[in-house]
């Protein structure tokens, strides 16, 4: 994308003024989405964007500009402007050099998307549509797309990283709307996966299409969902969001080192029921938020923030891990070239328990299953969290009965990971989310086994 | 007039015959800068471009999209549209805006003298509004400290004959802040909005942060019940905007809206009047032309609690048989127009907030909610969300509570308006608040 010199010279540039450090951060993407709606492929889209970002950092301040001109004078203008953003006096000759890192393959790709005919990923749609459709005579509304990225860039920077990686992103999503005397009810479903066209050999769009149409079709029967708090079971891999949120946020540097966390100071100490050790794991191969090398230029790690109840560690990215002198967790990331890195997960999991799932539910006599959570958010601070209940029925007697209609529940996270009595042997990873924070998205991960957790707020509306 | 119009107008005329294209073309400039502990934390600046082409031939739709303005690119975006377009399904309803002659309001959207702001004032003002905060009161902290503004000019022209150019600017303070009592830790949040620097204030900013992190400390559970609740403007706002989204034309027309058969059917108390007016300059997402180009207009959607249109782009207008109502939304040049309320406002009613509590006798003052988008579903209408806030009993104000939620539908809700307040207040988002009371909303806590 950019040579070797003209990085060296434009570092140079960048701290020349008198900064500690200069990164330059250089990225193309290319894309193809498609829609289906009512019937119909409404529209095929394809995308191209490239540009690099240059960081500057001198004392406490970060000086950063972007710009879509890869020439070594566009690039110059971005480092001046980073540098002059950063401000420090001098006129200091600083040369760099820069060692190129080993690739890294954390996720291999068979077949890259822009070798697939656009007709045979519009297909993809089309049989979604059929599916969902065929699955009943109350299916009201279908929609379904499909999105193909590819993200390749570099990072190289004043301590001589140079870092290539190369990651490619496949995702469908189907979205159903089923009509009964009841009212209009939803379903949705989605698959996505860090590899190339190769996914389709595994994930069947035909049975998530249906999956998601039933999901409609069941709640068109659901009752209201209880109020108050009660015993929640969490079905395998759908869970892994709530860790993601409750925990997950409160573990980043970032926020940790400001204060903002109620996991800050709490190293070594007990902060989870025993039976939970939590994973962030940018090399798991494959999965949504698999990266070889985050966005300074790090490799990927398997990091244990939590393990069997204690918290170890929390995530770091370059300038969190500087100011306290440790490594880097392979942790920094930002959305694109426009933006500036910060501590994000990556893919974020509990690991099994020892607990069969069909005695989780047994073990309780009356409280709530969820089989399928939505979004959540949560207060870093307080740790307060909010979660959609997407697909839910009641426990009553040990058995799963009826289906209830979509709601919140909400707790504290510091509260459930406590509360969490029992966890399953069941492990599996969850659907594709984008995480936002500082208003930067990036692709995310998040796994669980089937777990109850002793008392969660339901807002539903009966008594 | 400007650079993007003439390389907007430069595609269009690369229209083959059967053809209708439509060019969108971006440039916009940010600042941003965030104090921390009296040091600038980070300095953002930039400046991002580009262009999307929408491509319809024989009722097929294809696009594509770069990031930049050169001219080769430009001409591979073209080309990668037209290629799309194969894959499309003819609709008879696909094409592009076509000029209604609505004349357009002018609305003041850019200053000059933002655009001319020094940037050592830039990093004053965030210093300061940090130094505010911390003064406040000794329980607080502050998180980050931040001035931002950003300037944005786009052109939209079409083989139709639509061709418009327009810029806007604007600028904002917003600071995070967290209050520590006793080893309970809340978080708050305070901004202030203007299209020029003047207009900005460190004291509602700064003064909101503090009282926000502070107020909800020692909050607790409160007790499960149905209950009457008072929604803060802010978010009163939120509540409109899904309340929006209902009645976008799009999701009506492909059946995908609790509302679509109701047109003149008393939908909300008659309290209730809805106006969607981004011609109006004190909205912030004021605009004088919509997504494709069309004139901004003013447009009542609920009146006296009856429900009069929904709102529409040039495609689900036609879907419907109806004219577009100049609704076309657009994220940027990285995607097609899509149907949206641009600046919602409920017509208010005469009280203040306190007068409004006055007349509730067992209810919540609700300041906050979360997970709206997880749980609130616009087509079947459930509503569920986490709330904070504070107790109200006979009248008055009591303690404050979180970790609670509230539970009704859309539907309901808007039947169960017991009053409107007169407090308008514009907010940084697509409605302006106001104090809203609804009755008979199920509370979830202990």
């Amino acid at each position: 994308m950019i040579d070797q010199d003209v990085l060296e010279r434009v570092l140079s540039r960048a701290v020349r003024t008198g900064a500690e450090f200069a990164e330059v951060y250089a990225e193309d993407r290319r894309g193809t989405s498609a829609g289906l709606d009512d019937g119909t492929v409404e529209q095929v889209n394809s995308g191209r964007d490239r540009g690099a970002g240059v960081r500057v950092v001198a004392g406490e301040t970060t000086g950063f500009a972007y710009t879509s001109d890869l020439s070594e004078a566009g690039l110059l203008t971005a480092a001046e402007a980073a540098a002059a953003a950063a401000r420090q006096g001098g006129d200091v000759i600083r040369t760099v050099a820069l060692t190129d890192g080993p690739r890294r393959v954390v996720s291999p790709v068979d077949t890259q998307p822009d070798t697939v005919s656009t007709a045979a990923k519009v297909e993809l749609l089309n049989r979604m549509n059929d599916a969902a459709r065929s699955s009943g005579a109350s299916i009201a509304q279908v929609s379904a797309s499909y999105a193909d990225g590819r993200k390749r860039f570099l990072v190289a920077n004043t301590d001589g990283v140079l870092a290539h990686d190369e990651q490619c992103r496949i995702n469908v999503r189907c979205q159903v709307v089923a009509d009964g005397d009841s009212g209009m009810q939803t379903g949705f479903q989605s698959a996505g996966f860090t590899m190339g066209f190769e996914m389709f050999d595994t994930v069947d769009v035909e049975e998530l299409a249906r999956d998601a149409a039933r999901q409609a079709l069941t709640k068109l029967r659901a009752r209201p969902a209880p109020s108050g708090t009660l015993p929640v079971v969490i079905h395998r891999g759908t869970g892994g969001v709530l860790f993601h949120e409750a925990c997950g946020h409160g573990l980043e540097a970032d926020l940790v080192s400001k204060g903002g966390s109620v996991y800050r100071d709490r190293r070594g100490q007990t902060v989870a029921s025993p039976l939970i050790t939590l994973v962030d794991d940018g090399t798991m191969s494959g999965q949504w938020g698999a990266i070889g090398y985050d966005d300074e230029g790090h490799p990927s790690q398997y990091n244990v923030l939590i393990q069997d109840g204690v918290l170890t560690d929390y995530m770091w990215d370059f300038l969190r891990a500087r100011k306290e002198g440790r490594a880097q967790s392979g942790n920094g990331r930002r959305q694109s070239y426009q933006h500036l890195p910060m501590v994000r997960m990556t893919n974020t999991y509990v690991l099994n328990g020892p607990h069969d799932p069909d005695d989780i539910v047994a073990d309780t006599d009356y409280g709530v299953f969820v089989a399928e959570l939505g979004g959540g958010q949560v207060n870093t601070a307080s740790g307060d969290f909010v979660f959609g209940m997407q697909e839910a029925y009641l426990i009553e007697g040990g058995r799963i009965t009826e289906p209830l209609r979509e709601g919140n529940l909400i707790g504290n996270g510091p509260q459930v990971l406590r509360d969490i009595d029992l966890l399953g042997n069941d492990f599996a990873m969850g659907r594709p989310g984008t995480c936002g924070k500082d208003g930067q998205g990036v692709p995310v991960g998040d796994g669980q086994p089937t777990l109850r957790v002793r008392a969660l707020t339901i807002g539903g509306t009966a008594a | 007039m400007s650079d993007l119009l003439d390389i907007a107008d430069r595609v269009v005329a690369m229209a083959r015959p059967g053809e209708q294209l439509e060019a969108f073309v971006a440039r916009g400039t940010e600042t941003d800068v965030r104090v921390y502990a009296g040091e600038v934390e980070h300095f953002v600046s930039a400046q991002s471009q580009g262009i999307g082409i929408r491509v319809v031939r024989d009722g097929r739709t294809g696009f594509a999209y770069a990031g930049t303005l050169d001219d080769t690119v430009i001409a591979e975006v073209l080309a990668d549209a037209r290629q799309n377009v194969e894959f499309g399904t003819p609709d008879p309803y696909a094409g592009v805006a076509e000029p209604d002659g609505v004349p357009v309001t002018e609305v003041e959207l850019w200053s000059d003298e933002l655009a001319e702001f020094a940037v050592d004032a830039k990093i004053a003002l965030a210093k300061e509004l940090e130094q505010f905060v911390l003064a406040a009161d000794s329980r607080v902290r502050v998180e980050d400290a931040n001035y931002a503004d950003g300037a944005a000019e786009a052109a939209v022209a079409n083989t139709a004959g639509i061709r418009r150019y327009g810029r806007e600017n604007g600028c904002y303070l917003v600071v995070s802040s967290l209050a520590e009592d006793r080893g309970e830790m809340q978080t708050g949040y305070g901004f202030s909005v203007g299209r020029r620097p003047a207009e900005l204030s460190v004291a509602k900013a700064g003064g909101d942060a503090a009282e926000r992190a502070t107020r909800l400390l020692g909050a607790t559970k409160p007790a499960s019940r149905r209950t009457t609740v008072v929604l803060s403007p802010y978010v009163t706002a939120q509540f409109l905007a899904i309340i929006g989204s209902t009645l976008n034309g799009e999701a009506v027309s492909k059946g995908r809206s609790l509302f679509r058969d109701r047109l003149g059917d008393t939908v909300a108390n008659p309290l209730v009047t809805l106006l969607d007016d981004p011609t109006n300059p004190l909205a912030y997402t004021a605009t004088d032309v919509d997504g494709e180009g069309l004139a901004a207009r003013a447009k009542p959607l609920i009146e006296a609690g009856v429900l009069r249109q929904f709102v529409h782009n040039a495609y689900s207008a036609r879907r419907m048989g109806t004219a577009s109502t100049a609704n076309a939304t657009r994220g940027g040049f990285k995607g097609t127009p899509g149907v949206g309320c641009l600046a919602l406002q409920l017509q208010p009613g005469t009280g203040t907030q306190d007068e409004l509590i006055a007349a509730v006798d067992d209810g919540v003052l609700i300041y906050e909610v979360s997970g709206l988008h997880s749980g609130v579903n616009p087509i079947s209408g459930d509503f569920s969300t986490g709330a904070s806030g504070v107790s109200i009993t006979g009248g008055q104000l009591g303690a404050p509570v979180r970790e609670f939620t509230l539970g009704s539908t859309l539907q309901r809700m808007l039947l169960d308006v017991v009053a409107v307040g007169g407090d308008v207040e514009w907010l940084p988002m697509s409605a302006a608040g106001v104090s809203l009371v609804i009755g008979d909303v199920t509370l979830s806590g202990s």
